[in-house]
Parts: structure tokens; C-alpha cells; sequence
């Protein structure tokens, strides 16, 4: 359970985020979805603590994390695991190097330990044979692969994807995000999803908070979102005159 | 003014974070070794054409500029031998080093900064800082002072292969020079001096890296940013410590 309440952050004088407050649960698919330069990214990574917002708390269950001393963050950040926008695999390092990372640090594991989790997690992502490969060599749908097994590499509690389909085509895009989903179900993650791809809304989306210039101004599921009456997102949602036509015959 | 204040404030808090102890030390000792490996061993071909040209040139213009008959001429190698490991040797080598392995370290470590690669360590809990620069900024500074030595003796030898060359002096002479009031002290003066190079190259060239913003232009002007301010930092150390220690 995460919950944020009344955050903002500004970059150099200039509001990004104002006033925002929202809570995700576990085992869902919560999204945040907005236009290009809405304060999607700045949210994100202001509740995982990679900003440091001016106001607002963020909880993690009982633990107000932006007070925590930076031990206990550095604890609470072990059952994080986080999706990046250009995946942000190292390339330094081979596809299961970059799985063990978070184990060569974390752990006491001997490498057969640590081999034998990262072949889980890359199962678990359909990516196989990949191991030796360098981030390079790999397709944009399989570096998010990639990305999401780091991610789940030990076990994490809440799961944070920005933009997880951004640069992938729509095949592809609705195979990474089923295969978020199911990963949240079956292992009862809190996961907050980026994304201003109305694909994924409306196949993923539990729970949706749109973001207009920094500010939340709607929020509920993929159901109701076809049906509201926010202008915002009206607007975001029903950008061509098809679409609007088509919400004018539905609203009938 | 306020901006140099900035930088200096942003350069100092990011040195605590790299001055901690690493989470694992069987990591930070196999990352120090790549790291020496990268940064001081890959050097030592550049380093070793370098010195052994203007080791030769050194001895050449000294031959050129003593040629009163009343100067002995073994004076040619305690010239040579002073000008080497009192300037040639540390500074200059630095200030080679600052080109190559700084903008080596800024453009890494600012690739992986806008990549996100470095948030990506963040989250992991993992302290970027200390994982990424310690190491750096480790082996270079125990195993520069070696290079200068390097340098040093690659110098003097390409001095005596120009005197075999073309005979200007006899080597006798310039060997005789070689031990002539010879100061163990320089060495060590030296040695230091580029421990302390070595450090402002690797911590700044970090630094600038760490901070880069602006996409790939940005990581290009951090290392120019890196490259630039070491050299002048070099310089001005390399005078405060002639005061201090000589
Ligand atoms: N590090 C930063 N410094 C200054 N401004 C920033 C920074 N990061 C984001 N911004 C600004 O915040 C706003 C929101 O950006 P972002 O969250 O990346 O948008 P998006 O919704 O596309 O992810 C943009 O106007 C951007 O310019
Ligand atoms: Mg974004």
C-alpha cells in the first residue's frame, strides 16, 4: 500500500507537481497517465525518493518514507523495483549480470544461487537464451524484458514502470503489459505504471489518476474513464474527431 | 561567484557519498582492479611514447643551450634528470592524464547518469556514488605515483638513446650526470604530487560525469567542463605544493 498525500515538487521556482494525493493498493495495475510533460516522470520518481518533493508525504504502509533516515530508505528501497522509460539496463554488463546486480549487493548467495534466480526471472519474461547478450544486442521489447526481470530480481514488494511500452510497437507494447499484470497478481505487487498509451489503460489500467500540468484532476478505473465528464480528459482521451463522435453515440 | 560556490558545495556532498564504506568489499576491490586496469594500465603505452620523445628533446635542447665550453658536460644529464621528475613527469604527465582518462570518466559516468542508469542503481538501494567513483578514485591515486615513475625512467632512457644516436655527449657523461646530487626527496615529492593529480582528475572528472544533464550534448560539455577545470586545478596545486614541500 502506497499513499501520497498533498505533494509538490518544483524545479527551479517552476511548480511541476501540485497538490497531488493518491493511494495504490496491492495485486493492482495503477496508472498514471497524462500528455508528454504533464509531471508523470516527476511523480514517479519523486514517490520512489529519486526527487526529493517540497512538500507532501509518502507512505509505505506504516513508514512516511521522504522522513525515513537513509538507512532505513536504503531498506525500504530493497522491496523496490523500477521499470525505466529507456529501460536503463547497464552496459557494462551481460543480461544475467544485470539480473544479478541487486544480488551481488543484497545477498549472500553463492553464483549458482544467483544464476538459478536470474534463469527464474528471465523465464518468467518469456526471455530465454538471452544471458550472455550484451544490452546492445538486445531488441527494445527484450531490453524491457530485461529491465522488468531486474526488477523482480528480489522479490520487490512495489513495482514502478515509466512509460513501460514507450518505443515498442502495439503488438509488442500489449505483451509487456500483460506480462506486468500478471506478475503484479501473482505476487501481489503494488505496481504504478506511466503511460499515456490508452492501449494499456484500457487493458491494465485497475486504477487510473490522470494528470493535467502537474495536477491530478481525475481519478478511477478504465470503466468509468469512457464515461466522465472531465474536460482534461476528454480531451486527452478522445483526441481525434472519431473518437469524440464515437464518445457522443456512446453517451447517447 | 554563487555558481563556483554551487559547485563546490554539490562537489563536496557528492564526496561524502563516494567516501563510504562500500557495501561489499569483495565488490569494491574487483572494481578497483578494472578500474586500474582501465584507467592506469591502458595509459601506460601513451604515457611511454611521450616520455621517451621529449626525454630525447630535453637532452637535445639542453646540449643546445650549454654550449659554453666552461659547463661540464655531464651537466646535461642532471638537467635532464631535474627537469624530468621535478615537472616533466607529474605535471605534464597529469595534465595528459586530465585529457585522457578524465573525459574517459566524465563521459561514462554522464552516459549512465542520462540513461538513468544511475537512478536504476538508486532505487536498487545500491549507493551510486561509492560503487561507481570509489574505485576510481582508489586506484588512481595508489597507482599514479607508479606512472610517474615510469615516466620517469622511459624519459631518462630516451635520452640516452638520442646521446647513442647521435653521439652529442658521451653516454659516461650523461650517465655521470644521472647520479650527480642526486635528492631521493624529488622523488617522493613528485610521486605525491601526482597522487594529488591523480585525485583532482578522478574526483572532478566524476563529479562533472554524476551531474551531467542535457542529453549526449551535455555529457560532451561535462567532460570538456572536467578536462578543463582539472587542468587549471593541476596548475595550481602543482604551485602550492612546490611551495609547501620543496
Ligand atoms: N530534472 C529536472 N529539472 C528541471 N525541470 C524538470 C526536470 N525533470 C522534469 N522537469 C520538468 O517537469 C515537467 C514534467 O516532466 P516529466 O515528468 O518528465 O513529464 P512526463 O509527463 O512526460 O513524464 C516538464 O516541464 C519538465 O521540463
Ligand atoms: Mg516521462
Amino acid at each position: 500500500m502506497i499513499r501520497i498525500k498533498n505533494l509538490y515538487k518544483e524545479f527551479d521556482g517552476k511548480d511541476v507537481l501540485k497538490d497531488i494525493s493518491i493511494d495504490y493498493k496491492p495485486g493492482e495495475c495503477s496508472l498514471i497517465i497524462g500528455a508528454s510533460g504533464s509531471g508523470k516522470t516527476v511523480l514517479l520518481k519523486s514517490i520512489v525518493g529519486l526527487h526529493t518533493p517540497e512538500k507532501g508525504e509518502i507512505w509505505y504502509g506504516d513508514k512516511l518514507f521522504n522522513k525515513l533516515r537513509e538507512k532505513e530508505k536504503k531498506e525500504l528501497r530493497k522491496e523496490m523495483g523500477m521499470l525505466f522509460q529507456g529501460s536503463a539496463l547497464f552496459d557494462f554488463a551481460t543480461v544475467e549480470e544485470n539480473i544479478m546486480f541487486p544480488m551481488d549487493f543484497f545477498t549472500d548467495w553463492s553464483l549458482e544461487q544467483k544464476l538459478e534466480r536470474a534463469n527464474f526471472c528471465l523465464r518468467r519474461v518469456n526471455l530465454e537464451n538471452a544471458n550472455k547478450k550484451y544490452p546492445n544486442e538486445l531488441s527494445g521489447g527484450m531490453q524491457k524484458r530485461v529491465g522488468i526481470a531486474r526488477a523482480i530480481a528480489l522479490n520487490p514488494k512495489y513495482l514502478f514502470c515509466d512509460e513501460p511500452n514507450s518505443g515498442l510497437d502495439p503488438t509488442t507494447s500489449i505483451v509487456i503489459d500483460r506480462l506486468i499484470k500478471e506478475i503484479t497478481q501473482e505476487y501481489n505487487i503494488t505496481t504504478v505504471i506511466n503511460t499515456h498509451d490508452m492501449n494499456s489503460v484500457m487493458e491494465i489500467g485497475d486504477k487510473i489518476g490522470f494528470i493535467y500540468q502537474g495536477r491530478k484532476v481525475w481519478e478511477g478505473s478504465n470503466k468509468e474513464i469512457l464515461h466522465s465528464d472531465c474536460k482534461e480528459l476528454n480531451d486527452f482521451v478522445f483526441t481525434t474527431n472519431m473518437a469524440k463522435q464515437l464518445k457522443a453515440l456512446m453517451n447517447r | 561567484m554563487k555558481k563556483a560556490l554551487e559547485i563546490m558545495g554539490e562537489y563536496s556532498l557528492l564526496m561524502v557519498k563516494v567516501f563510504q564504506k562500500p557495501e561489499k568489499w569483495r565488490i569494491f576491490f574487483r572494481q578497483s582492479v578494472i578500474e586500474a586496469q582501465k584507467l592506469m594500465i591502458d595509459s601506460i603505452p601513451l604515457i611511454f611514447v611521450i616520455s621517451i620523445f621529449i626525454g630525447a628533446v630535453v637532452v637535445i635542447q639542453t646540449v643546445n643551450n650549454m654550449d659554453s665550453p666552461l659547463i661540464p658536460k655531464m651537466y646535461v644529464g642532471f638537467m635532464t634528470r631535474e627537469i624530468l621528475v621535478l615537472e616533466f613527469c607529474s605535471t605534464m604527465i597529469a595534465l595528459i592524464l586530465a585529457g585522457k582518462i578524465g573525459s574517459n570518466i566524465a563521459s561514462e559516468i554522464g552516459s549512465m547518469r542520462i540513461t538513468e542508469q544511475i537512478d536504476a542503481m538508486e532505487i536498487m538501494g545500491v549507493n551510486s556514488a561509492n560503487y561507481l567513483i570509489l574505485p576510481k578514485i582508489a586506484s588512481s591515486v595508489v597507482l599514479s605515483p607508479f606512472l610517474m615513475l615510469f615516466s620517469f625512467v622511459v624519459g631518462l632512457l630516451g635520452g640516452a638513446l638520442i646521446i647513442a644516436i647521435t653521439g652529442l655527449i658521451t653516454m659516461a657523461q650523461y650517465v655521470d650526470g644521472l647520479q650527480f646530487s642526486f635528492k631521493i626527496h624529488y622523488i617522493s615529492y613528485s610521486m605525491t604530487k601526482m597522487s594529488v593529480f591523480a585525485f583532482i582528475i578522478t574526483s572532478l572528472a566524476s563529479y562533472y560525469g554524476y551531474y551531467a544533464k542535457g542529453g549526449s550534448l551535455g555529457v560532451g560539455r561535462s567532460s570538456t567542463k572536467a578536462i578543463v577545470i582539472s587542468s587549471v586545478l593541476i596548475l595550481v596545486f602543482d604551485l602550492a605544493l612546490t611551495k609547501l614541500m620543496l
